[in-house]
């Protein structure tokens, strides 16, 4: 059957595990396939596209004591960012800015987040098209998938990624994910033979006929069902065009690996190790699925911003403790809060880390993309919306430059956010609406 | 969409007799936006009904296994929220998959020749004729509505190319079959409107929309060949025929499958997917406990219920319930399970002596262990899960900037247990307007740990569960139940939740079509059958949400 065939490892096929003329391609011919440079498709000329990964870490980051005193380059890494040491000539450093809210009552835990990744304060508690949401839209709609999100704690609403229609839940199991990814319906793009396959080909058409229902349908609805209803036929269309691409034959990617399947089910955790033992599953797994341009964003979320997340043997979580600890006077911030958060910097560490052992052309996945590392919180111990601690990791394809703390005190978190769209190719030129629009990136960061 | 636009309404009408949603307008907070999309009637599945609907068409061997996107809530339902969220990309890939589960199952060897109904004339080539006997029997289950001439024809046509393409009939049916699972006709429910032959001028609901509405209100499930015959033969659009309908489902025993998935809802059971209890300190607290936990409560509810016809009002002090060997070693019950060794481990009912502190649902694991942090309880969640979910009263959020010092201090030798340092956040003046709406009730279930384990002392200082809620004085836990029942938004909050888990929106307050529910409920010694019955056979519930009881969400 012809999915044993998409079925083939890399290593299988170098091994030459199936004899005949049709396995003859090997790795070294597939690095040919780039241009001289590396950086791009030889037979296309189609530069290596730009990834995405959002990262989301609860409750701030020290109290105010962690901004760097000097901006720019060079500047002293702060003690709370400290596992993220090695990258800071590829990363960025957000300090400063702040939601507005703008008339609105202050939800804690929503609110800023609501500002931050979808550009408004509203009392209704709407949250529509996110940041990676709308980058997504543009750069990943022709992908497998077009998205990802994961929480590490099992809970699905830990998710901050958002279109047009709504909020998109996480998924809690890797090994879930996995299947998703790379189960059966994975084709390997370096596989040497390609068949489509006759069930995909049905179930699609299949699909078209479902399509059609929508006529029968709508001279019943009224306008609120009419939406409903466009948003389950975009659900459809994304089926449709997963199918279409799994009948063609797959680009091949040299960097393309299937990793090892996962057993991790997705159990909801409350201790933060478990979470970040389960974080670095699915931090894995998005390296893999970028690599192997499955999708062109992945979002991980550690949990909600109100995480329940202890450490071991503490019955007070890591939420409870940022309102109930108090500040250490010598240090400036809470200790007990910090241990969490030096757990989760070195997770991210741990992030790039991956994205930067996967060797793309001339550089690593990590060059090729951006991740945005963001949090729900200023100061964690009054869960202020003052200056936001925000992160960028990687070079974007040369769209951005790195190594810099940039300060923006006073100024919207948009501009941050408007300055990451546009250095992922979002034609936008503002973002945001009311106090909290941006018209103007921050300055010193596009290439 | 709006997944949290409830908690925005921000009022200190808290303890007021009308707490409703309705009440917010009057009260000065700001009008819906414009830019509200209209409120949508359909709905989809949720799994519970998927999974029900699945066994009563195609057989309870049929497993539906597969993952669906996590359900959302909206005002307290997710009932509303299955009307309210949109199907997204990663949602409708679950769907597809589970699907395909069942579609595999439904023609592998085992099932295919009872639940095909014929024999093709060969396995590997199309059979029209079967594939079209199949379809048309099965079709109008799937859509709870007869198909049309067409419908059919595509779906013997879909068969036929699979069957082609892939030279195995039964692999034609399955993926023709896919089709129907993942189409909207299956996965929404729609309210269809028809011009009212009776009113000209006016809209009806289609006979076929009413059957489904009722089918699953009611049994939890698809509507049966009798309901859908009551359709198609128009008696359902006269009241004596919705009446004898109404009667026949709710006096089948699958009316305990309606009452425990409106109960389920009602009382938050989803939130149990992630609860998680540090294994450290509460080592009896398994994935099973949380599993029976939930069944305890439903079993209760609808023996009292259902079995009973009992009073709503005295499932919060019913000293009758069902108990598990695990069970009862958390709740220190010293159950004897004689017929056997005990696994495995079967229902056992068991009555607590009168005046039992673990007497009635609120001291049961399903709500004490599910309002609690992992690690310790917090009479805060309970006491505001009680309020929200028990009265349909709004509890509002807590200001940002607060100081907790007292609160997680418990090595501070003043503040033993959990009501002294609880109380000593209350001293401070910006807490002490919310958490005395919610505090006194949490602190009447002290005696039930994080996990729902009884308890008699904190920290070594025995644990004082008087207090006082809304007014009434009560000495202990069992008092405090007490002052819970005889609360008379008991009653008035669960006929809401339960016309909103029906129709998605609040019911009209000065509606005489409403009053007339509440007062037959009443009537009925808040006997919760009569409560369906009565929002099963109101006009109110088949008639077009109205502006003014759409804009109270």
């Amino acid at each position: 059957m012809n999915s044993k065939v998409n079925m083939l490892t890399r290593r299988r096929v170098l091994k030459g595990v199936l004899a005949g003329s049709a396995v003859t391609v090997g790795l070294p011919v597939l690095d040919c396939m780039l241009n001289e440079n590396g950086n791009a498709f030889a037979a296309t000329g189609a530069p290596l596209p730009t990834r995405f990964a959002s990262w989301f870490w609860p409750l701030g980051l020290g109290e105010a004591e962690w901004r760097p005193t000097t901006t720019g380059a060079n500047y002293e890494m702060p003690t709370g960012l400290e596992p993220l040491k090695p990258f800071q000539k590829r990363m960025n450093l957000f300090s400063g800015s702040q939601v507005f809210l703008d008339g609105v009552a202050n939800q804690t835990h929503f609110t800023g987040m609501q500002g931050l990744m979808t550009g408004k304060t509203t009392a209704s508690g709407d949250y529509f098209n996110s940041v990676d949401g709308v980058i997504a839209d543009r750069i990943s709609s022709r992908n497998r998938f077009k998205s990802l999100v994961a929480s590490c704690n099992g809970d699905p609403k830990a998710s901050w990624t958002a279109f047009a229609g709504g909020k998109v839940p996480a998924e809690t199991s890797p090994m879930a994910m996995y299947t998703r990814l790379f189960g059966p319906e994975f084709a390997d793009p370096n596989s040497a033979t390609f068949v489509p396959d006759p069930e995909t080909m049905v179930r699609r058409s299949v699909l078209s006929s479902v399509s059609e229902d929508r006529k029968s349908l709508d001279k019943w609805l009224g306008a609120g069902d009419k939406q409903k209803l466009d948003y389950y036929f975009t659900a459809l269309r994304s089926l449709e065009q997963k199918l279409d691409i799994q009948l063609e034959k797959p680009t091949p990617l040299p960097s393309c690996k299937r990793p090892d399947a996962l057993t991790d089910d997705g159990h909801p955790v409350s201790l933060a190790s478990e979470a970040m033992a389960r974080h670095d599953l699915f931090a894995a797994l998005f390296a893999h699925a970028l690599a192997c341009d499955q999708t062109r964003v992945a979002n991980i979320n550690i949990s909600q911003g109100m995480t329940e997340l202890r450490r071991e043997g503490d019955t007070t979580s890591h939420h409870s403790l940022t309102h109930e600890e108090p500040i250490d006077q010598k240090l400036g911030y809470q200790v007990k809060c910090a241990w969490f958060q030096q757990l989760y910097f070195k997770g991210l560490h741990d992030f790039a880390t991956t994205l930067d052992s996967i060797q793309e052309g001339d550089g690593t996945l990590l060059d090729h993309m951006m991740v945005f590392a963001y949090t729900d919180h200023g100061a964690p111990r009054i869960h202020s919306l003052l200056n936001y601690p925000m992160i960028t990791i990687g070079g974007a394809n040369g769209q951005i430059k790195t190594g810099n703390h940039l300060a923006t005190p006073g100024e919207s978190a948009t501009r941050v956010t408007l300055t990451i769209q546009q250095a992922m190719g979002v034609p936008v030129s503002k973002w945001g609406a009311g106090v909290n629009q941006a018209t103007v990136p921050v300055s010193g960061v596009l290439a | 969409m709006k997944f949290i636009g409830r908690k925005t309404l921000y009022s200190l009408i808290i303890g007021a007799s009308a707490i409703a949603y309705t009440a917010i307008p009057s009260l000065g907070a700001s009008e819906p936006a414009a830019t509200d999309p209209p409120f949508p009637t359909s709905q989809r599945l949720s799994p519970s009904q998927y999974k029900q609907t699945i066994a009563d068409i195609f057989g309870e061997s049929i497993k539906v296994s597969g993952r669906f996107e996590p359900e959302q809530r909206d005002r307290g339902l997710l009932a509303v929220g299955a009307r309210t969220t949109n199907v997204t990309d990663s949602g409708f890939q679950a769907y597809d998959e589970i699907a395909r589960e069942v579609t595999a199952q439904v023609v592998d060897l085992k099932h295919r020749s009872a639940i095909i109904g014929c024999t093709p004339k060969s396995d590997n080539r199309r059979d029209d004729s079967c594939a079209r006997a199949f379809f048309t029997r099965v079709g109008p289950l799937l859509y709870r509505r007869p198909l049309t001439r067409d419908e059919i024809g595509n779906a013997v046509q879909a068969a036929g190319l699979g069957a082609d393409k892939l030279k195995d009939f039964y692999a034609g049916v399955r993926l023709s079959l896919e089709g129907m699972l993942i189409s909207p006709e299956f996965l929404l429910r729609f309210k269809k409107m028809e011009p009212d032959p009776a009113n000209p001028g006016q809209e009806r609901i289609n006979a076929y929309s009413k059957a489904a509405a009722l089918s699953y209100f009611l049994w939890n499930s698809t509507p049966d060949q009798d309901l859908l015959e009551a359709a198609k033969n128009g008696s359902l659009n006269n009241r004596a025929g919705l009446e004898l309908q109404v009667n026949r489902l709710l006096a089948s025993p699958r009316a305990a499958d309606g009452v425990r998935a409106f109960f389920a809802d009602f009382l938050g059971f989803s939130e149990f997917e992630h609860v998680s209890k540090e294994a450290a300190f509460f080592p009896n607290y398994t994935a099973t406990i949380k599993q029976q936990a939930q069944e305890q409560t439903l079993r209760t509810i609808s023996d009292h219920v259902v079995n009973q016809h009992g009073d709503y009002r005295d499932l919060f002090t019913t000293p009758n319930t069902f108990l598990t060997l695990d069970l009862a070693s958390l709740y220190g019950v010293p159950l004897v399970d004689t017929t056997d060794n005990g696994q495995p481990q079967r229902w056992i009912k068991y009555t607590y002596p009168q005046g039992d502190a673990r007497s009635g649902i609120l001291s049961q694991a399903s709500f004490t262990s599910l309002w609690s942090p992992s690690g310790r309880t917090s009479p805060t969640s309970r006491g505001k899960a009680l309020r929200e979910l028990l009265l349909c009263q709004i509890v509002p959020a807590p200001p940002g900037n607060v100081e907790f010092k007292f609160v997680e201090d418990t090595t501070n030798p003043k503040l033993k247990t959990t009501r002294d340092r609880i109380t000593a956040h209350r001293s401070e003046a910006m807490c002490a307007g919310c958490h005395k709406l919610t505090d006194p009730q949490g602190l009447a279930l002290e005696n039930f740990d994080s996990s729902g384990q009884l308890r008699s002392k904190e920290n070594g200082v025995a644990i004082d569960a008087s207090g006082e809620f809304d007014g009434v004085k009560f000495s202990g836990t069992y008092e405090f139940l007490q002052a819970v029942r005889n609360h008379k938004q008991v009653t008035t909050c669960v006929a809401q939740r339960a016309f909103e888990y029906e129709t998605g929106y609040t019911p009209p307050r000065n509606d005489p079509r409403w009053t007339k529910v509440q007062e037959s409920f009443a009537a009925s010694k808040y006997d919760v059958l009569e409560l369906l019955r009565q929002i099963a056979l109101s006009d109110l519930s088949y008639s077009s949400p109205s502006k003014t009881t759409t804009a109270s969400r």
